[in-house]
């Protein structure tokens, strides 16, 4: 199993590289560069010239590339235009904000979808299957953005169960049992939202995947046994059952990155979703650049985290 | 006339393994095999699964890269897989084993059977028809099934849809690779019965691979036992099934239930002897490597392997 | 010594396609006795895997009418906790397909282990290790502790039958259903796998009901032979009767079908098996395979006559049987009709 785990390692090497010089390639696309916006129009264009030779500005791509590849190593991701500050400061408190949120949302992915796809497959064709099959024809249908607006007018407004915006209330110590309470009590209406929607594809898999697992003739054999239904779903549908959600998970995480930005800006939480946005509209491209980029180490990330996850479920994986 | 001819021919699959996958390794699927074939004849290979019969078969039907070894089909070297080649192809068929599977489901009867003929020849959409038509009835089908598809037929019926496209070119050799193992007793009877009518109608060569020792009895003129990929005794059925030389063999042939319920203990003993021998000489008739030695004769037709003496 | 371990009763088992119940498998009656082994042969669509299904109880969605009396429960009957008290313990099964009746996910330890957690839970951890150790090399397996923490994807076609064999025996059942338990396998481990069995049958005492396409298989092992053709058992005699003296026009077409010493031609059966849906479920069901024969020969309503003592055969129609000339034979082979 090691072997495999370290070979996959090993493969999202090329894939980082890859991301980099996509990214960086974009980054040169922009308009602009590290100076527009900041000198005085009124200022010499032969001393811009100079100050642009001096930054390193005119050297050619491969060098501005090790550059800046360097600076990511050190955790220099540039400056905002906009906030006049490091874009590492400037996404540091969101990237937590995001990636609790994004965590929040997975536990209840998951939570939904397995004693639901669970019992969609075990009883399929009865009422309680087509119930939560019209769940998920339903969640399909439903766009996230919307959706969300109503959790948000219908908990937050109308109701009043949860906050409507930010990621904590203000005025709390940071680190203590309330300041924590409060950020949880943030999370939770935005992550339920997305949860309820996305859980709506694993969910069908896992459906699917017990209805197919269940005609399997292993599961005969371990009936033979002697083994009582409820054995036969756990020790042996529920697990070969797995495999999939599992590969599908790094596909969860790209549907996760997309769900932020939506749902980041209707619930006004402080995540990157929303500094992407943001830094779209006011046209500060470090701060897209940086965002783009750690949205796709995220993705990578995925993919490398539901493969060890396959091997560890499935020994077929590991001996290869 | 020897119409096909194989000298020496390995095919070897490379092993790759560790962080970086590089070829650590060969699996020798095909390891020095010779052999000819009559015009006409039907010649076995036998041999259990991972022997190498079915590897042999494909790369007679240059479906398998070569390693080594020539491959010599009607007077023509035919061992490079893509050189001019092409006329020499059409005249080597195959027919596959799982008539279920082989045969496109989203294909019509027609389509399926016409294809080797657009594949070589020029035909009219009208000469085509008629064709097919015709080599629909010669495998005993009715003419106006052609706009069928595959899953309307029964097993044995798709299975004579693969002999109808197998020799719609009227090829001089095919190669049946386990024609009948996915086939009902009754249906096999068909198709075997089949093989063999049309065998004499159009001066057929058989390559006929199978692990049925009761069947290639029934069928072959001559048979090779494979292990391991090499040969490991090759002869006429007489001597094969009457005299056969190499413990492989005698267990092979030991190990074929007979319908004569009063045997049984007869066979069960047998069975056991073989064994009994198959463990205590094994030495003498393998290798190191556990592998078949080089083949020897002992008559003008049957080739044991069997290690040089002394 | 002839004890009776296992009784079939007029069973009618039937599966639901569309709005409408049809029989797979259609009045059968039989009896096993103990340290029996009763061969079952018949082509696919016949119905002899729904009847072993069955008499293990593990269709899931099937009708089921008559009785199966073992142990003096009836199977038909009875209560799923009861079943599953039965099944891996007093019966046991052995399947087709090594490389599909195995859980690819778990250890081969594991799986066998599994049978004894549910029938002998008083086992101590290290008594079930030992047994299945043993289990392992009772069925031939080298290394048995090596084999324990293997996966299936990891064993040969022949070694994961012999695990299959490891699991059905672990319990040392009194009722033994092989389902073509040599028919994915190649030659010499079929008759490795059949050699076993029919030692394990010996030293268990255990009655076994072997299901098979193979007439070799079951001229090899079987005491007694029951023919089915489409749901229904058409003959049923000692092995040696049925062989040498085969009454059925079923039976002796299938005998003629195989090839053997000398035979040019091999008898082919016309027509096909017919579909679940399209079985002829009035008068004799072989009569439409013998289309030369008069439909006076055949009973209206056909039963199971003992002709001889110990051997039945369905309908009237074996009397006046006779092969269709060879030379027509051959032409009709090629059958034009579709199914």
């Amino acid at each position: 199993m090691w072997k495999f785990i370290v070979r996959r390692m090993l493969t999202t090497f090329p894939q980082l590289i890859l991301l980099s010089v996509i990214i960086f390639l974009m980054a040169q696309a922009m308009p602009g560069d590290a100076l527009t916006g900041l000198v005085d129009p009124n200022v010499d264009r032969a001393a811009i010239e100079e100050q642009r030779e001096k930054l390193g500005l005119n050297d050619p791509w491969h060098i501005k590339y090790a550059d800046w590849v360097s600076g990511l190593l050190q955790g220099d991701l540039g400056q905002s235009f906009r906030y006049k500050m490091d874009v590492t400061d400037l996404i540091e408190q969101r990237l937590i904000n995001t990636f609790w949120l994004a965590v929040a949302t997975l536990l209840f992915t998951y939570i939904i979808a397995l004693p639901l796809g669970i019992l969609s497959g075990r009883y399929n064709d009865t009422l309680l299957d087509s119930s939560i099959t019209g769940y998920t024809y339903i969640g399909f249908a439903t766009p996230l953005f919307i959706f969300a607006l109503v959790m948000l007018w219908v908990f937050g407004y109308q109701l009043q169960w949860f906050p409507t915006g930010g990621s904590v209330a203000p005025g709390l110590e940071a680190g203590s049992m309330d300041y924590i309470l409060s950020k949880v009590n943030h999370l939770l209406l935005p992550a339920l939202s997305m949860a309820l929607i996305q859980t709506v594809s694993t969910v069908q898999y896992l459906r699917s995947e017990i209805v197919d697992t269940k005609q399997k003739e292993f599961v005969v054999t371990a009936r033979a046994k002697g083994a009582s239904e409820t054995r036969v779903y756990n020790r042996h549908i529920f697990r070969n059952s797995l495999l999939p959600i599992a590969a599908y998970f790094s596909y969860e995480i790209t549907l996760l990155i997309t769900g932020t930005i939506f749902v980041e800006r209707i619930f006004s939480y402080p995540g990157m979703g929303q500094l992407f946005l943001d830094s779209i509209v006011q046209r500060d491209f470090s701060v897209v650049t940086a965002v783009v980029l750690l949205f796709g180490l995220a993705a990578i990330l995925g993919a490398l985290v539901s493969d060890i996850i396959l091997s560890i479920i499935d020994p077929r994986i590991r001996i290869k | 006339m020897v119409i096909l001819e194989v000298n020496n021919l390995k095919v070897y699959f490379p092993i790759k393994a560790g962080i970086f996958n590089r070829t650590v390794n060969h699996i020798k699927a095909v390891d020095d095999v010779s052999f000819s074939i009559e015009q006409g004849k039907t010649y076995g290979l036998v041999g259990e699964s991972g022997s190498g019969k079915t590897t042999t078969g494909r790369a007679v039907m240059g479906l398998e890269n070569i390693t080594a070894g020539t491959i010599i089909f009607d007077g023509k070297d035919i061992t490079k897989k893509q050189s001019k080649t092409k006329d020499v192809r059409r005249n080597i068929q195959m027919i596959f084993q799982d008539p279920y599977s082989s045969l496109n489901p989203r294909k019509r009867v027609k389509d399926i059977i016409a294809e080797p003929l657009r594949n070589f020849e020029n035909l009219s959409k009208q000469e085509e028809k008629k064709r097919v038509q015709e080599l629909l009835e010669l495998v005993g089908l009715s003419p106006e099934s052609i706009l069928k598809y595959p899953h309307e037929f029964s097993g044995g019926q798709r299975q004579r849809i693969g002999i109808a496209r197998a020799i719609a070119l009227k090829p001089k050799l095919i190669i049946a690779d386990e024609p009948v193992s996915a086939l009902d007793v009754s249906v096999q009877a068909q198709v075997l019965n089949f093989m063999r009518d049309i065998q004499k109608e159009l001066g057929l060569t058989y390559i006929f691979i199978s692990h049925d020792l009761g069947i290639v009895k029934h069928m072959c003129d001559d048979i090779a036992i494979m292990y391991k990929g090499r040969y490991v005794e090759q002869g006429t059925k007489e001597e094969i099934f009457n005299y056969p030389q190499h413990i492989y063999t005698k267990r092979l042939v030991s190990a074929i239930p007979d319908t004569e319920p009063g045997n049984r203990e007869k066979r069960f003993k047998f069975r056991q002897d073989i064994q009994k021998e198959f463990e205590e000489s094994y030495d003498d008739y393998f290798d190191s490597d556990g592998l078949a030695y080089s083949l020897k004769p002992v008559s003008d037709t049957h080739l044991v392997a069997l290690p040089e003496k002394g | 010594m002839t004890q009776k371990l296992l009784e079939i009763k007029n069973l009618k088992t039937s599966f639901r396609i569309g709005d409408e119940y049809y029989a797979a498998v259609d009045d059968v009656s039989l009896t096993l006795n103990k340290n029996e082994v009763l061969g079952i042969v018949g082509e696919s669509g016949s119905g002899k895997s729904a009847l072993a299904f069955s008499i293990m109880g593990l269709h899931t969605r099937a009708k089921m009418e008559g009785n199966i009396l073992f142990n003096g429960k009836d199977i038909v009957n009875i209560s799923p906790a009861q079943l599953n008290q039965l099944r891996g313990d007093e019966m046991a099964m052995i399947f087709q397909d090594p490389l599909t009746a195995l859980n690819p996910l778990m250890e081969i330890g594991a799986q066998i282990s599994e049978t004894l957690i549910l029938h002998r839970p008083e086992m101590s951890q290290k008594e079930r290790k030992d047994r299945v150790i043993e289990l392992l090399t009772m069925v031939g397996i080298p290394r048995p502790e090596y084999v324990y923490e293997q996966f299936p994807h990891e064993l040969s076609g022949g070694m994961r039958q012999r695990v299959i064999i490891a699991i059905a025996i672990a319990n040392r059942p009194e009722l033994l259903i092989a389902d073509e338990p040599t028919t994915a396998l190649d030659v010499t481990n079929q008759a490795q796998i059949l050699d076993l069995i029919r030692k394990l049958k010996n030293d268990m005492g255990s009655g076994v009901i072997l299901i098979t396409h193979d007439l070799g298989v079951v001229a090899e092992m079987a005491d007694r032979v029951a023919v089915m053709y489409a749901g229904q058992i058409v003959e049923i005699a000692d092995v040696f009767t049925l062989f040498e003296n085969p009454k059925h026009p079923y039976t002796r077409s299938l005998l003629t079908s195989v090839p053997a010493e000398g035979q040019d031609k091999l008898l082919v059966i016309q027509g096909i098996v017919p579909s679940l849906q399209h079985l002829p479920r009035e008068g004799c069901r072989f009569a439409e395979r013998i289309p030369w024969l008069d439909s006076s020969a055949h009973e209206e309503d056909p039963v199971l006559h003992e002709i001889e003592p110990g051997h039945f055969v369905r309908c009237t129609c074996y009397k006046h049987f006779h092969f269709q000339d060879e030379a027509k034979e051959a032409q009709v082979h090629g059958d034009t009709r579709s199914k």
